[in-house]
């Protein structure tokens, strides 16, 4: 059986210069993978390849054996792939709910099942269906940034730094909801720099150096490698 | 005391006018990221679509203006499709700048069209009501419908924003572009809707100004100043903004009155946007940019 996700030998970047040297990335169906990596290895880059946002100039992305390099992110989104970029991951102008609506934008039929999906997991956006998502505190918009993404209902979720500028409180709560996603059968990619705890709940990991693998391994042995622990870890 | 209340009236009527405008601008503005200069040239082109449907049907005015609105949304879905969209991504200059040849075309060829002279949609002089109860304002029937219809149209407009999918998808990428294509919203869909609202209201403000007083070749393109500054000052972008931003400014004008000559009416409007920008450049709401 092909994997959820396959990219092979990505390069591409934003200019002529490739920031992705090579890069290989590989997601199994209720996977959760995390890429850590010092700043500019081109972790959010190498997410923005395979999501379609940027030029992939050579390598492929392959998604349960289909290949999707350099799709649409709309294409990506009908075929069931769902990407949070880190920053302004809202939009700030639109409720709570309306924010969801336009994560299933391109589903057909009835929304209620998926907002109450949604609403389950994250109950405070229930109660706060009505307010503006601007106006809501950092980790309540990294909520609804990620119920507008599970809203098409996904079969892999692409989290490109969950967990930035929250409170070590809410960095624990977002880690313990992206287990509960994972736990319904949704595959996840997600860059983090908080690498220890991610990788702690991580099936696997990548290390990433200047556009390329260093290390591939299950996250327990990442966290365990000492090259890994004095790179990328601190120690 | 009744001097105020009757230029309020003017105002308004004024105001209404500069809202259809700058709610298009705004619209413009938020999805496509550039000041549309040919908005004026839209209104102008709207009141002589008008002016057609009256001399080839035998209309009347308020009849041409459903038909000059539905001709103007195909116009401007028309120029965006053969001109605006080859050039959606270069830079905002290049479509401020094509967009204002695009305002000279279309000025001579209603000039070539319809000739430079002022016509009128009616003849003869419409006796307003004089209303005693209010301390014996005088109210035109022809002012009562611009701002009764324009109320209409404001609510039908904030009604497609807030209930529609389109309408909240247009909002949607307004505030934020990347988030809209990663959503799967599909952006030139949008943008042709934002089209269609912003040339129908347009023809909206032309068909209005030529009720109102007549028509002419520079209707639009003089009108485009207190248009613009009512969509800054409501914060561009922002249709809502441009509600009170025109009602601010169309007000403003007429009131200015009462201390200066009425010449000095788009002076008005120009101090105001100037004043805004520098005091408060995003707008009494805060604007996208």
């Amino acid at each position: 059986m092909s994997s959820l996700l396959a990219a092979k030998g990505l390069y591409g970047g934003y200019g002529s210069a490739d920031i992705l040297q090579g890069t290989n990335l590989r997601v199994e169906t209720d996977e959760i993978v995390v890429i850590v990596g010092p700043n500019g290895a081109g972790k959010s880059t190498a997410m923005k390849a395979v999501f379609g946002l940027l030029r992939i100039r050579a390598g492929e992305v392959r998604y349960r054996g289909e290949t999707i390099t350099n799709a649409k992110p709309e294409q990506m989104v009908r075929r069931g792939i769902a990407y949070v970029p880190q920053e302004k991951n809202v939009f700030p102008s639109l409720t709570v709910r309306e924010n969801l609506e336009m994560g299933a934008y391109l589903m057909k039929g009835d929304l209620s099942k998926r907002l109450d999906k949604v609403y389950t997991l994250f109950p405070k956006l229930a109660e706060r269906r009505r307010q503006q998502a601007g106006l809501m505190s950092g980790g309540e918009r990294q909520m609804v940034a990620m119920g507008r993404a599970l809203m098409i209902d996904p079969q892999l979720l692409m989290l490109d730094e969950p967990t930035a500028g929250l409170s070590p409180l809410l960095i624990d709560e977002t880690f313990e909801r992206i287990k509960e996603i994972n736990a319904q059968g949704i595959g996840v990619l997600m860059v983090e720099q908080n690498a220890k705890q991610a990788l702690s709940i991580a099936s696997r990991g990548y290390v990433l150096a200047t556009g390329s693998n260093r290390h591939e391994d299950t996250g327990p042995n990442l966290l365990a490698n000492p090259e890994v622990a004095e790179m990328f870890l601190g120690g | 005391m009744i001097d105020i209340l009757q230029l309020l009236v003017y105002g308004l009527v004024l105001g209404s006018v500069l809202t259809m405008g700058a709610i298009g601008v705004s619209m413009i503005f938020g999805i496509l990221r550039f000041a549309h200069f040919a908005h004026g040239d839209f209104m102008t082109l709207g009141a002589y679509l008008g002016l057609a449907f009256i001399s080839a049907f035998g209309l009347s005015a308020w009849w041409a203006l459903p038909a000059a609105m539905v001709g103007m949304a195909v116009v401007a879905v028309f120029i965006d499709q053969v001109l605006y969209r080859r050039i959606r991504r270069t830079q905002p200059v290049i479509l401020l700048i094509a967009s204002f040849g695009m305002a000279l075309i279309l000025r001579s060829l209603v000039q070539l069209i319809w000739g430079s002279d002022n016509q009128t949609y009616t003849s003869g002089i419409q006796f307003p009501w004089q209303l005693d109860w209010l301390g014996g304002l005088r109210l035109k029937p022809d002012h009562l419908w611009i701002m009764l219809i324009s109320l209409g149209l404001v609510a039908s407009v904030h009604l497609f924003l807030t209930r529609t999918r389109l309408g909240k998808a247009m909002r949607a990428m307004s505030d934020n572009m990347d988030l809209a294509l990663i959503s799967g919203i599909p952006a030139e869909r949008v943008i042709v809707v934002t089209w269609v609202i912003g040339g129908a209201l347009a023809a909206a403000a032309g068909v209005f100004l030529g009720i109102d007083t007549r028509l002419h070749p520079m209707m639009g393109w003089t009108t485009l100043l207190p248009v613009f500054a009512a969509a800054i000052l409501g914060g561009i972008g922002r249709p809502y903004g441009a509600i009170a931003g025109g009602m601010i400014i169309g007000v403003s004008m007429e009131m200015s009155t009462l201390l200066i000559p009425a010449a000095y009416k788009p002076a008005v409007a120009f101090a105001i946007m100037v004043g805004m920008l520098i005091l408060r450049p995003q707008g009494i709401f805060k604007g996208t940019v």
